[in-house]
């Protein structure tokens, strides 16, 4: 299955992307209106009344899109002398209420951190490739690769060169992304993922610098500063234009459609869907969600299958597989939190564990883009935690730990609660050469709550 | 006993007849009394739920399958994720906030009213820090809006990859938003005149931050924190959230914390190396902000077969547009040689869902459904292949492409393409 790193980084299924010979519908009069251009000009209503509607959008309204297709800077510019009556809402017709108060200096220094492609925003600082080759491997090579070349599925920050017309493009700093100012600003408020802006400005240079290097674009001596900046021009700088829908695409699809007679054969099915098979399911097989069925009119059997509490024990034939064993895909799901998963932990011990665990799984979240938990959890970026607590160290089957914690585990330790509290105040200094690239949880009440929720994770 | 139009059900029901449980009359007429009717139930002696059981209520058991679902191997990290909005269970336009789709880049952030803070600074006249309280204080207005993920669709963009709207659709939701006018808070602090863009970012860990032309940010753009009648849930930006009518989803920023006023477009991630469309010729579009006009057929559909067997059958399906209202939606039944315009049931409102049924008299013959919106601009819903014969096969985003359902004459439901 070709998982895709961040969500919609997309979705390839090998191999049925074929050009498909699916028949355009034929439009019955072409070409009517394919001559008109995209207006630009906003329709009259908008000024006529100071606080109009939201929405009252009228009718062919154009987007501001529209106006952009030719002229390269900015969709504001072309209506700025528009006729009379099409005039935008101007901020001169709103009489200000005198609300809010004096954003401070120091305020918009600390939100304020966009960095724009001119270089606007940017810090004083430099970081060369070296130490940004060492922060990137304690910092982001857990998912990215030591090369930035990618973990699982997790984004590739490197390489793919040439790769935009494949089948299969890789979409990299190098190859895709058009601004370096791009690079420095999301790396600095966004990651590490899951430890957003705890980067220091000279760090972000470095990774910066890093990343230059990995993709090819400077040297490895390269240091990277607030001077020389915008002096990198990105490869793919020249690879991005203006949304052109409105001259390329609208004219196409405005003529009035076909209504009879509009196929010359009967339709052939080219591609199905149940010939991939990755629909999630429910336990009977169908795809999940489907709806119950409501014609078996039998008390308490128009339930979904798929859903535990919902049936009761004099159930049909269609219910109980489902009973014992909710999809995988049910733990993942946002439901509206049935009682059982709350209820087991909180039942074990009195409030006061109750809330310490509830913290802890709070706390987890920092762990949870690598450590997968509960029924059906597999080792990601690092291995399942599932009855972590009290275990073997180094233990998970199928997992490729470090040589030092391997040894370790060899050695008959064991992760009892001395243990985990050490490792996850500084996991470096208490495992050697691990390969967590996690900093460490500092606040002893986070590592006891956490400690807490662990402990109430069955083992495999 | 009565007659079962779905024979095949009876199986099922062997066991259940001795408790008393009995099948529905059909249209064929009842040849034993329905227990349901001549039996006492429990529910018609006994009393049910006090007030105040359930404070704040949630849907009743028997409808605890209509749940936002994910597709695991789509991301390798729910808080980076996205869910799905069961469209195919969903009458109506209004998207209950409990089961509206979400997208997450670093989770959903529990901010307090108490906490909320409000900047706008840049190319402005004043910077300024509003706090919940002071966006009370500002005139309200309500619109309702659809907020479509640009991604909508995108799994399909290939050929038919899942099974159900839900999942090949349903990166959408359409709620009636509460709140103030973008326009009505810039105007406190003012733009300077080289000012032509705002960016708008939100409080969360991944701070996702946009760009907007500021003709559309002035225009229809709301900072909202009711969404049908309530506060804003959790997931869709408690306290407050941006609506941007129309355009894609990523733009519509929750936990918005700050408006920035720019005379360019910051160019983050969210508007370069994502969300841009890349091209046959290995160049890219972008500020491909309009959701183009759209619709799918929600019921019949593979999550949604038909049961009921060959006679009356209700076809519905929702349409939408982001450059006005839907002025039609065809539907065809077989495969797009003869199509007939449905209802538009309800009010059609500009930029937001609108609700179709076609009914027809089905004989039971397997059917290849579609719909096709047509918007006041006069533009109609393209075929996916119309779009791919442009875009290619790496365009991923803003998949508005016709979608063909195979009905069987068994009633169940396929995603699939035709030629």
């Amino acid at each position: 299955m070709s998982k895709s790193p961040e969500f919609p980084t997309i979705l390839a299924v090998t191999g049925w992307a074929t050009a498909a010979t699916v028949a355009a519908f034929v439009f019955a009069s072409t070409g009517q209106k394919a001559a008109e251009p995209a207006p630009v000009v906003k329709p009259a209503e908008t000024a006529a009344a100071p606080a109009p509607e939201p929405a009252p959008a009228p009718a062919p309204a154009p987007e501001p899109a529209a106006a952009v297709a030719e002229a390269e800077p900015a969709p504001a510019a072309p209506t700025a002398e528009p006729a009379a009556a099409a005039t935008p809402v101007s901020l001169a017709d709103i009489t200000p209420l005198g609300l809010g108060r004096p954003a401070l200096p120091e305020e918009i220094e600390a939100w304020d951190v966009a960095v724009l492609p001119d270089g606007t925003g940017l810090p004083v600082g430099s970081g060369d490739v070296e130490t940004g080759n060492e922060v990137f491997g304690e910092k982001c090579a857990a998912c990215h690769g030591d090369f930035a070349e990618g973990i699982d599925s997790w984004p590739v920050l490197a390489g793919g060169a040439g790769s935009l017309t494949d089948p299969r493009p890789v979409k990299t700093i190098g190859s895709y992304w058009p601004y370096l100012s791009t690079v420095f600003d999301y790396v600095h408020r966004s990651m590490p993922f899951g430890e957003a802006q705890t980067l220091s400005v000279d760090e972000t240079y470095a990774i910066t610098a890093f990343l230059l290097y990995s993709n090819g674009i400077v040297e490895d001596d390269f240091v990277l500063s607030n001077e020389n900046f915008t002096s990198i021009v990105m490869p793919n700088a020249e690879g991005f234009y203006v949304d052109d829908r409105p001259v390329t695409e609208y004219p196409l699809f405005s003529g009035e459609p076909c209504m009879e007679n509009c196929r010359t054969a009967a339709p052939q099915v080219t591609k199905r869907a149940v010939d991939l098979n990755v629909t999630p399911l429910d336990p009977d097989g169908k795809p999940a969600g489907t709806l119950p069925v409501i014609t078996l009119a039998a008390t308490g059997t128009a339930t979904d299958p798929a859903t535990p509490e919902a049936a009761p024990a004099t159930e049909t034939a269609t219910a109980p597989e489902a009973t014992a064993e909710p999809a995988p895909v049910e733990l993942a799901e946002a439901t509206p939190a049935p009682a059982e998963p709350v209820a087991e932990p909180v039942a074990t011990g009195d409030a006061g564990d109750a809330a310490l665990i509830a913290e802890g799984e709070k706390v987890f979240r920092k762990c949870a883009s690598c450590h997968k938990v509960g029924e059906g959890a597999k080792n990601g970026v690092g291995p399942v935690l599932n009855g972590i607590v009290g275990a073997p160290m180094a233990r998970v089957e199928g997992f490729a730990y470090s040589a030092s914690l391997a040894d370790m585990g060899a050695k008959g330790g064991v992760w009892d609660a001395a243990a985990l509290q050490a490792f996850l105040e500084n996991p470096k200094g208490y495992v050697k050469g691990t390969k967590m690239s996690f900093a460490g949880l500092k606040k002893p009440e986070e590592r006891d709550a956490v400690i807490a929720y662990l402990g109430t994770l069955k083992g495999p | 006993m009565t007659d079962e139009p779905v024979t095949s059900r009876r199986a099922f029901l062997a066991g259940t007849a001795a408790a008393g449980a009995g099948l529905a009359a059909s249209a064929a007429g009842a040849q034993t009394p329905d227990p349901l009717i001549t039996e006492v139930q429990e529910w018609a002696s006994v009393f049910g739920d006090p007030v105040d059981a359930t404070p704040y209520g949630m849907p009743i058991e028997f409808e605890s399958h209509v749940v936002r679902r994910n597709v695991e191997w789509l991301t390798e990290s729910t808080a980076s994720s996205i869910n799905f909005t069961p469209i195919h269970a969903l009458e109506g336009t209004i998207t209950p906030q409990g089961c509206a789709f979400e997208r997450h880049h670093s989770g959903a952030i529990s901010l307090s009213k108490q906490d909320y803070r409000l900047m706008i600074n840049g190319l402005v006249e004043r910077p300024l820090v509003f706090t919940f309280d002071d966006l009370l204080r500002f005139p309200r207005q309500i619109t309702t809006a659809f907020c479509e993920c640009a991604a909508n669709g995108g799994m399909e963009w290939g050929g038919a990859q899942l099974e159900g709207c839900q999942f090949t659709q349903g990166m959408i939701h359409n709620m009636e938003y509460t709140g103030v006018m973008l326009r009505d808070l810039q105007a406190e602090a003012g733009v300077k005149p080289e000012g032509k863009w705002i960016y708008v970012e939100g409080a969360d860990a991944s701070s996702n931050g946009r760009s907007i032309p500021l003709e559309k940010a002035l225009d229809d753009v709301m900072v909202a924190f009711f969404a049908n009648g309530e506060a804003l849930r959790k997931e869709h930006g408690y306290p407050v959230r941006l609506v941007v009518p129309g355009w894609e989803g990523n733009m519509w920023v929750k936990w918005l914390r700050r408006i920035a006023v720019y005379d360019q477009a910051v160019e983050s991630r969210e508007e370069t190396s994502k969300y841009t469309d890349l091209m046959p010729d290995g160049r890219a579009r972008k500020w491909t902000w309009v959701m183009d006009a759209k619709s799918v057929i929600t019921s019949p559909s593979p999550q949604a077969p038909i049961r009921h067997g060959k006679g009356p059958l209700v076809i519905t399906g929702l349409a939408w547009s982001g450059h006005g209202k839907i002025t039609r939606v065809d539907v065809s039944v077989d495969g797009g040689n003869t199509w007939t315009p449905a209802r538009l049931t309800g009010d059609v409102k500009s930029k937001a869902l609108t609700r179709f049924h076609h009914d027809m008299v089905w004989d039971g013959s397997e059917m290849f459904i579609m719909s096709r919106a047509v918007d006041e601009t006069g533009y109609v819903q393209p075929t996916k292949q119309a779009l791919r014969e442009i875009r290619g096969l790496n365009n991923v985003y803003h998949n508005n492409g016709i979608q063909v359902w195979w009905v069987r004459a068994d009633g169940e439901v396929e995603n699939v393409e035709i030629a």
